[in-house]
């Protein structure tokens, strides 16, 4: 029991980053059409900047700061490169973003090395907050899940609520009309990109000290946001939130547990020959086949209903 | 009949000319190095050329070609093993490519069933997830794919027919300039194929190539399963080449190569993915070891090709076609306003090199020095006067830039709008 509910606790703590991870990813997808592959890069970017910053003032100014260079930084990206872009269709963005992703990661090898920086948990949060059931809940951890719940309700509420997100959701679907009613949409369009890498680079500056900030942690968590975007469904919030959530339960329950098919073989009483080859297939723990398992959800959701899971639109 | 013949083979002349020089380039080079090198261009061009089937020709852009690559590879590895200790019966090596063809078409097929409902970013978006499961599994599962280390092999084995052995690397330049001939000119067929232009109807137009009659899904997923079996058969050359495959031949890293390759070389364009694999192939070679940030080069070209030049080098040549057909002497005119644009060009790289080098140099303390060799030639990377000479530089580039690339621009504008009127009247 205790180990299932500190599972709980981490699955969910990982699904709420991949959530403010995907969470811009797919409103900027639902929006633009554009699909940013540099968009983890950002994430890797907003982790950099905490710990530079962090160095200089200490780790709450930068949790301000660096969320909101990032936001400058992917609004210009998005007013220079991509809009220039856009007249040679979707794909020609995507190409884009994927030659920006490599130029990022090599830019921040250029400045802080190849090594990972020594991005630590502030002293200050650095402590067991309660004991559950023998289990420890780090406070740093419980603060990183609250964050993450009101960016969750906050940009809910702005979108569902307030004329902006009006706006925004119109602007989803009928960016014309929009636009004829006197609203200036690529400002909008820029805005949300910013935006979207903004909640991305908070997500970077959270996670960052537990998870290790180096140059390769784009390339770890790019193609999984991908893959909630899918699952989720195309432009759609709550499809990111809940595929977020599921996601990051399933990953880490699968790494906690350690059985394989043989397990389960020898359980109803067969066993299988040692030698033989598909002993090595069935004696695969779960936690080894953790890694695949979100591209295998992947590819299940598009043969069984592509449209993901609150999409509106198939894949 | 003659006649026949013979216009017949004016088609094929310049194929003739080029494949003649690839035959006897190793004459000229023929160092250890230069052989290695252009027998990775050799798999490298069939591989590019192949990816740009489905990228250039059909519309998908394909984040996970190199697990056609990789996986016909691990399977040309293990029958090379199995031969060699006498599990599997003898095979030929001249016949590998096969065995990698029939192992990226039958995984093509079936990838692309899953993944061609739609082109565009949503394609792009799944076939990244299957790279990133394929290179999962190849870390996986131990037993077929060795983890990181990879499996090594050796290509000689069984009975050496008319005394090639294939284990002297001339001979395995041979092999793979034969295989590269042979599918390019299939594939380049391929394109004047009623499939290969409907292909590129489904790419234009889905909507118009659906309405009609024609399945676009299906087209689609042909297109894919044909892409993946030339990339496997050049997986298996891979392989051979060098004795070795390990995990990264699947992963994303090499499938991010072949779209750079292809799209800097020019995917409009059937010999664009030739120019592009066999020049970045050699830039890769050469300036590895002189550079550290040849990765970030390659990412700045290929993003500023993405926003100028969409049809990549070939794009660009091809643009002067016209223009050298009707009228020669236009196209000396225009020779002036490019070099300007060029030499400005220049300028501004030389000096963003500059700076990169010695933010790379500085990122780097174990070097310890301040000297960084730049153009062969030694800066102080901590030296005031040198970052000042290389901004310097960037901002004249950028100022001339500014300037010629109008002019350059206009001339051709003025170039073309010359021909028209000559061909019209």
């Amino acid at each position: 029991m205790d180990v299932i509910l500190f599972t709980i606790f981490n699955g969910v703590l990982y699904g709420m980053l991949l959530f403010m991870l995907s969470s811009g990813l797919t409103l900027i997808f639902g929006m633009m059409g554009v699909l940013n592959f540099a968009h983890a890069s950002f994430f890797m970017l907003g982790a950099y900047f905490a710990y530079q910053i962090s160095e200089f003032v200490g780790f709450y100014p930068a949790l301000i700061i660096a969320p909101l260079v990032i936001a400058f930084l992917g609004a210009l990206v998005e007013k220079y490169g991509l809009r220039r872009v856009h007249k040679f269709g979707h794909v020609a963005e995507l190409l884009f973003t994927f030659g920006l992703f490599y130029i990022i990661e090599e830019i921040v090898q250029m400045i802080w090395g190849k090594v990972p920086v020594g991005y630590h948990v502030p002293l200050s949060m650095d402590f067991s907050l309660f004991t559950l059931m023998g289990m420890s809940y780090p406070a740093y951890q419980m603060f990183v899940l609250t964050v993450s719940v009101a960016i969750f309700v906050g940009l809910f509420t702005v979108l569902t609520k307030t004329r902006a997100g009006l706006i925004i959701k119109a602007a989803l679907t009928h960016p014309e009309i929009v636009s004829s009613l006197g609203h200036n949409v690529p400002k909008v369009f820029m805005m949300v990109f910013g935006l979207g890498c903004a909640l991305a680079g908070l997500a970077g500056v959270l996670a960052g000290n537990t998870l290790g900030t180096e140059p390769a942690m784009a390339l770890m968590l790019g193609p999984i946001v991908f893959v909630v975007i899918v699952v989720g469904g195309l432009g759609s919030l709550k499809g990111a939130l809940v595929a977020s959530l599921l996601i990051g339960l399933m990953q880490t329950f699968a790494i906690s547990l350690d059985y394989s098919l043989n397990d389960l073989i020898e359980f109803i009483g067969f066993s299988l020959d040692a030698e033989s080859l598909w002993r090595i297939l069935v004696d695969l723990t779960i936690a080894t086949l953790a890694p695949v398992l979100p591209y295998l959800l992947l590819v299940v959701m598009l043969i069984a209903r592509p449209r993901g899971l609150f999409g509106t639109r198939d894949v | 009949m003659y006649e026949n013949m013979l216009s017949y083979l004016k088609s094929f002349s310049s194929w003739i000319i080029l494949a003649a020089i690839a035959a006897l380039l190793p004459l000229m080079f023929d160092s250890y190095f230069a052989l290695t090198l252009l027998s990775k261009m050799g798999v490298l061009v069939m591989f590019t050329v192949a990816y740009n089937m489905l990228l250039g020709q059909g519309g998908m852009l394909s984040f996970g070609h190199a697990i056609y690559f990789g996986f016909a590879g691990y399977v040309s590895v293990h029958v090379l093993n199995g031969i060699g200790s006498e599990i599997l019966p003898y095979f030929p090596i001249v016949l590998f490519p096969i065995i990698g063809a029939i192992v990226g078409a039958s995984l093509g097929c079936i990838i692309g069933y899953l993944s061609t409902r739609r082109a565009g970013t949503a394609f792009a978006m799944i076939s990244l997830g299957f790279c990133e499961m394929a290179t999962a599994f190849t870390l996986i599962f131990v037993v077929f794919f060795n983890g990181e280390d990879g499996i090594q092999t050796d290509r000689v084995v069984g009975p050496e027919p008319i005394g090639v052995s294939f284990g002297p690397q001339i001979e395995v330049y041979y092999l793979i300039l034969f295989w590269t001939l042979l599918t390019v000119v299939l594939m380049y067929l391929i394109t004047k194929t009623p499939f290969g232009r409907m292909s590129n109807a489904v790419r234009d137009n889905p909507e118009r190539a659906a309405f009609i009659g024609y399945n676009v899904r299906h087209v689609r997923w042909i297109a894919f399963t044909l892409s993946a079996m030339f990339a496997g058969a050049a997986g298996s050359l891979h392989a051979i080449n060098y004795e070795h495959i390990g995990f990264e031949s699947v992963s994303i890293v090499q499938s991010g190569q072949v779209l750079f390759m292809a799209f800097i070389g020019g995917v409009g364009h059937f010999l664009g993915p030739v120019i592009g694999a066999i020049g970045l192939t050699y830039l890769d070679s050469v300036l590895l070891d002189i550079t550290e940030a040849w990765l970030f080069y390659l990412g700045v070209t290929f993003s500023v090709i993405v926003a100028f030049a969409p049809g990549g080098l070939a794009g660009l040549i091809v643009m002067h076609g016209p223009i050298a057909r009707t009228n020669k002497s236009l196209l000396l005119g225009l020779i002036k306003p490019y070099l300007t644009a060029i030499g400005s060009t220049l300028l501004g790289v030389i000096g963003t090199i500059g700076i990169i080098e010695m933010l790379y140099f500085r990122s780097l303390i174990s070097r310890g020095e301040g000297e960084v060799v730049i153009f062969w030639y030694e800066f102080n990377a901590n030296g005031f006067l040198s970052w000042l000479v290389f901004s310097f530089l960037i901002i004249a580039g950028i100022y001339l830039c500014r300037k010629t690339y109008p002019k350059a621009r206009e001339s051709w504008d003025h170039a073309i709008s010359v021909v028209k009127s000559e061909i019209s009247s």
